[in-house]
């Protein structure tokens, strides 16, 4: 594997294919470029309509380069009277940074204690943790909106918020990464100091998850931020999440298409400029193992 | 690591307390021994118990009654509602149409995912930005993507129909409506899909397909008789995950119903109506909340039905070739 590149050349045969196994040829590039470009080319196209005017969509071939629009699309956009767009950008704000903070917390938390801590039923009640996991949750959303009736919760927040505090996900990812990045001499280290357990958990254990916990709290954003049936369900249009404030757009507006992707270009900036900043961490945590959908 | 060190040293100080107060500092420190685990991982427990576990449980008793919001009815229809479901040929026509779009989606993406992931798994320059790249389209949200691709598949004016020269009415056919919404799901999850399957190849060491190549075996069966057995539980792992999400596709055909007068149907004929869509519309648009409970637990059957067979095939296909 470690032959120079101009000794290999003249060699054919094994000894060539051998060190080729591994390069990238033309073909490669070639190949990924179309990806990229498959990947990359929609949400392109979304942002240049949403710079434009409506004859856009109308134009052969389709344009290219963004225009000059996208002020008075945004304006038009925060202006409507149907989508209740700013209302639901806030919402949605608060509604993830709540979810993702309640989730990395409890969920390292859990998983601190089921890698480091001894209890009777541990490994019980993590396997019930695993099996939840297995469970989907769309399921159950009928009883689940019919307590939220009984609390009298629909049309608040905290019916988006409160049944996601923290999943069985979020526990098993922490609880995998605690396992191998927590030393127990650490642990004991800092009980010998005088920490209460909390005290552990807070001051040495968290920091240490650091790395696992950014990832979890990211996807736990992306996910919020995306969710589209529950808030459907259980929001009404006055006061959405800014995906349905989309929805709501889609309802009365499907052919102003300038609009509705000025609405979606502004819906997906907050979580494009986080991949943007973010993205090699993204990537890890996928590769990791660490992500489910 | 270095307190390890004072460990005599310090709990010299505490003891010095008087003998009472060290007994009640002692009964708590154990107390917090015992108890802190059980405290942390409750949250959990307590948030599942009440939002995810009790509502599944309470989904068969609700749908055992004819059982209205609205109207207020609450009425035992033993299994009324499930053998209505049987009967009931747009539940049926909403099961075809689940599966279809669910095949149709599912398939070219694990090919596609894996083959992408094989293009990946070498050295290459620039492989951050490649990487980053394919997986760029999971941070739009699928009301977004439906929206986008909605227009993209615009009969008259859409870009597709431009690329092909052709006049395909993707709205209105049923296979053309679920190749289209096909389109949407794998363009948002392939390149996840192959970042996964991409990190499992990595796994695999480098000599096994050494000594295949001396054998004088070729890339294309390198791939199939190497790779593609060795990733067996990862593509297990995936296909799961992908037909729990895929069996419940919601967001996507809702969307892409924009401009009907009731997007939960699908296009005018049902025609990509999925068992979600027709779950939701019996309850929240029809208040008929006991056939709609009905109508989830036929769903969470299919997904374990089809969870299974994702198991026999996976076993099957890297068995014995």
């Amino acid at each position: 594997m470690t032959i120079p590149a101009p000794l290999a050349r003249p060699a054919r045969g094994t000894a060539r294919k051998l060190h080729g196994l591994w390069e990238a040829s033309p073909l490669t590039y070639l190949t990924l470029l179309v990806a990229l470009v498959l990947s990359v080319a929609p949400i392109y196209w979304m942002v240049v309509v949403a710079t434009r005017t409506n004859d856009v969509v109308a134009n052969v071939p389709p344009p290219v380069l963004p225009g000059g629009h996208l002020g008075s699309n945004v304006n038009r956009l925060f202006d409507n009277q149907d989508a209740y767009f700013a209302k639901g950008l806030l919402n949605s704000f608060v509604v993830s940074s709540c979810v993702t903070v309640s989730t990395v917390f409890f969920a390292s938390l859990a998983g601190f204690a089921f890698a480091k801590l001894r209890f009777r039923g541990r490994n019980a009640l993590l396997l019930t943790i695993v099996a939840t996991m297995m469970i989907p949750v769309q399921m159950g959303i009928i009883p689940l909106y019919m307590i939220m009736v009984k609390l009298g919760w629909q049309n608040h927040l905290q019916a988006v918020v409160v049944p996601f505090l923290v999943t069985g996900f979020g526990v098993f990812m922490m609880r995998q990464y605690a396992a191998q990045a927590v030393p127990d001499e650490l642990v004991e280290a800092a009980r010998v100091d005088g920490c209460t357990t909390f005290g552990v958990y807070w001051r040495v254990v968290l920091p240490a998850l650091r790395p696992a916990a950014g990832v979890l709290g990211l996807f736990t954003f992306m996910q919020t931020w995306n969710d589209f049936m529950w808030p459907l369900a259980v929001l009404n249009p006055e006061n959405p999440t800014v995906q349905l404030s989309i929805n709501n757009l889609a309802n009365g507006h499907f052919d102003d298409y300038t609009l509705m992707f000025a609405g979606t270009t502004i819906a997906v900036l907050p979580l494009l400029l986080v991949f943007v900043v973010f993205g090699r961490q993204i990537i890890g945590g996928i590769m990791e193992g660490a992500i489910k959908a | 690591m270095t307190s390890v060190g004072t460990r005599p040293v310090r709990p010299a100080p505490r003891a010095g307390g008087t003998p009472r107060a060290g007994r009640g500092r002692a009964l708590l420190a154990r107390l917090d021994v015992k108890a802190s685990p059980y405290a942390f991982v409750a949250p959990f427990f307590v948030v599942f118990l009440v939002f995810g576990g009790y509502p599944l449980v309470y989904t068969l008793w609700v749908s055992l009654h004819d059982w209205g919001l609205a109207s207020g009815t609450r009425k035992w229809a033993g299994f009324g509602n499930y053998g209505y479901l049987f009967g009931d040929e747009q539940f049926w026509h909403a099961l075809e149409n689940t599966v279809g779009i669910f095949l149709l989606s599912t398939v070219p993406q694990m090919l596609l995912a894996l083959l992408l992931a094989n293009t990946l798994n070498r050295r290459m320059r620039a492989a951050t930005v490649f990487r980053i790249g394919v997986v760029a389209p999971l941070i739009t949200s699928m009301a977004a993507v439906a929206i986008v691709f909605g227009q993209l598949f615009d009969t008259d004016y859409g870009f597709v129909n431009w690329l092909l020269q052709s006049h395909i009415d993707w709205h209105t056919g049923r296979a053309w409506s679920w190749t289209a919404i096909a389109v949407m799901v794998d363009w948002r999850w392939t390149g996840y899909n192959a970042l996964i399957f991409l990190a499992s190849m990595q796994a695999i060491p480098k000599d096994l397909y050494e000594a295949a190549a001396i054998d004088g075996a070729s890339r294309i069966r390198q791939f199939w008789q190497i790779t593609v057995p060795l990733l067996r539980p990862t593509i297990l792992f995936t296909l799961i995950i992908s037909t729990i999400g895929g069996l419940q596709m919601f967001t996507e055909p809702v969307l892409f119903g924009s401009g009907t007068s009731n997007k939960m149907d699908g296009g005018a004929t049902h025609q990509f109506q999925t068992l979600t869509m027709y779950m939701y519309d019996n309850a929240f648009g029809h208040d008929r909340y006991g056939y709609g409970a009905a109508i989830a637990w036929a769903l969470f059957l299919l997904i374990i039905v089809f969870s299974l067979l994702n198991f026999l095939f996976v076993r099957r296909a890297g068995g014995t070739r």
